[in-house]
């Protein structure tokens, strides 16, 4: 009787304290920046297949990252959308191990077919209404498309036309939805939300603003992360990154390639 | 200080909430006396229709608008048919979303004063051979008085701290779509601290102040009834 009464005070604890402690197989948390997010997904996925780890992943905007990171926010690594923020991290002793995991794509996207020629004229002709873009005061492909029009020659007079969104995201949103007819927008989202033959589009070259360097960080002392970050830097997670519409920054091909 | 940007930010955002106001208490007269008398069954539905601006998020109304508004959507489909242009990304668009949002702020004031007149100041009046059109004018509008304050400044004052429907379908354009709130989001996410600390103030001071009124003029109205 008293036995028995023992033993089930003992499952009961156990059962309390399997909720509380991480299994055998654990977790990571990861902040990760919107754009990036399907991509990381992917990843992700595959790494939990080989490894049995779990990746969990917060997408969403690197400003509201980086204020909740500085504030405590649980996360175990950061994919951000910039290399400013990830600087200013690990300049305030929260973070290591930066690199450039991935170099966004601007492109000129309509979904209307043949509306943007292939060398983009229709932006000084400016035959539309609304030409969405991100707020570049936020976003960094929101400041690569000002840097793309203002090099064109075309970033005053296109003032009246232009739509900001909040992030690269809703600029897609604007698009998408018709409101806008063309807009800047991530070549990721393009690829992966509509196909590349969905409408028109404009790949900006490169030269024609700085690169979109795209950083993570490691924010804690996580074997997990460290691990999934390792992947992430590997020949498979560098083909999925390619297959989702990013560049791959030069110097981890060169040291992948050291590594063969 | 306040830059241009900032005055033109304050300045359309009491133009947006003021034109709003004004046409949602148009609106909001019939339909609030409505849904005060109607014993009709589908009092329920545009009940429950009025109330879901409260408490649906304002993003889904957003996306719904931007939706609604493109040149695919029902409210885009009819601007291009009367030989318009789509909504999205202007000042009528806002208002527009403004009206939605705003709704039961000043539809359920005015619902509630008209309940509490009853039936009897109107049907005494009727017996003294006024009209419908002047019992309404006459009798309800004035014992309705504090409910058009309430709903005046309630609806104000939510308009102009209006942000996630400006923020899905206004494109941020200065001087057309560019709130205040939608400014004090900027000046906060680039770290402008100080100018974000200011236009704060200033839209917490103007809706404390309305909020003050409200108040003390009800209060007011009831000593003076008394």
């Amino acid at each position: 009787m008293c036995f028995a009464g023992y033993k089930l005070r003992l499952a009961i604890a156990a059962f309390i304290l399997s909720g509380l402690q991480p299994l055998a197989a654990g977790e990571a948390r990861i902040a990760v920046a919107a754009n990036f997010a399907p991509a990381l997904r992917a990843i992700a996925d595959n790494f939990s297949a080989s490894s049995g780890h779990d990746i969990v992943l917060s997408p969403g905007s690197t400003g509201k990252h980086y204020a909740q990171i500085i504030n405590g926010a649980p996360f175990d690594a950061f994919f951000a959308a910039d290399a400013a923020r990830p600087m200013k991290l690990e300049q305030d002793g929260l973070a290591e191990g930066s690199y450039t995991y991935a170099i966004g794509r601007l492109v000129l996207w309509s979904p209307a077919q043949g509306l943007i020629d292939p060398e983009a004229k229709i932006l000084a002709i400016a035959s539309f209404r609304f030409l969405a873009i991100a707020n570049p005061e936020l976003a960094p492909y929101g400041k690569a498309a000002q840097e793309t029009l203002t090099r064109l020659g075309l970033w005053e007079q296109m003032q009246p036309r232009l739509v900001r969104g909040e992030n690269i995201n809703q600029a897609f949103q604007f698009v998408a939805s018709g409101n806008a007819e063309l807009g800047f927008v991530a070549k990721s989202q393009l690829k992966n939300f509509r196909g590349m033959d969905a409408g028109s589009y404009w790949e900006v070259p490169a030269e024609f603003h700085a690169p979109i360097e795209q950083q993570a960080v490691l924010l804690s002392d996580s074997v997990i992360a460290r691990a999934f970050m390792d992947y992430v830097k590997s020949a498979a997670g560098r083909d999925l990154i390619s297959q989702y519409g990013y560049d791959l920054p030069m110097n981890a091909q060169a040291q992948t390639d050291a590594d063969r | 200080m306040l830059t241009g940007d900032d005055f033109t930010a304050l300045w359309l955002t009491l133009r947006l909430a003021l034109i709003t106001t004004l046409i949602l208490l148009l609106i909001g007269t019939p339909l609030g006396w409505w849904l005060a008398r109607t014993r009709s069954p589908a009092r329920a539905v545009v009940d429950a229709i009025v109330t879901l601006p409260l408490i649906l998020p304002p993003t889904v109304l957003g996306f719904y608008l931007l939706i609604a508004l493109g040149p695919r959507g029902p409210i885009g489909k009819l601007m291009l048919a009367i030989g318009g242009q789509p909504l999205a990304f202007t000042f009528a668009g806002l208002v527009i979303g403004s009206i939605i949002y705003s709704l039961p702020f000043v539809v359920r004031p005015l619902q509630d004063a008209f309940s509490n007149i009853g039936r009897r100041p109107l049907e005494v009046a009727a017996t003294l051979g006024a009209s419908p059109a002047d019992r309404f004018l006459t009798v309800a509008l004035p014992l309705a008085r504090p409910g058009y304050i309430t709903a005046t400044v309630l609806g104000f004052a939510h308009t102009l701290g209006e942000f996630g429907v400006v923020l899905m379908i206004g494109g941020n354009i200065p001087g057309a779509t560019q709130v205040l709130s939608i400014s004090i989001y900027d000046h906060v996410e680039t770290l402008q601290y100080g100018r974000a600390h200011l236009l704060s103030g200033i839209l917490l001071g103007i809706s404390f102040l309305l909020l003050l009124s409200v108040y003390a003029l009800n209060r007011h109205l009831r000593v003076v009834k008394a």
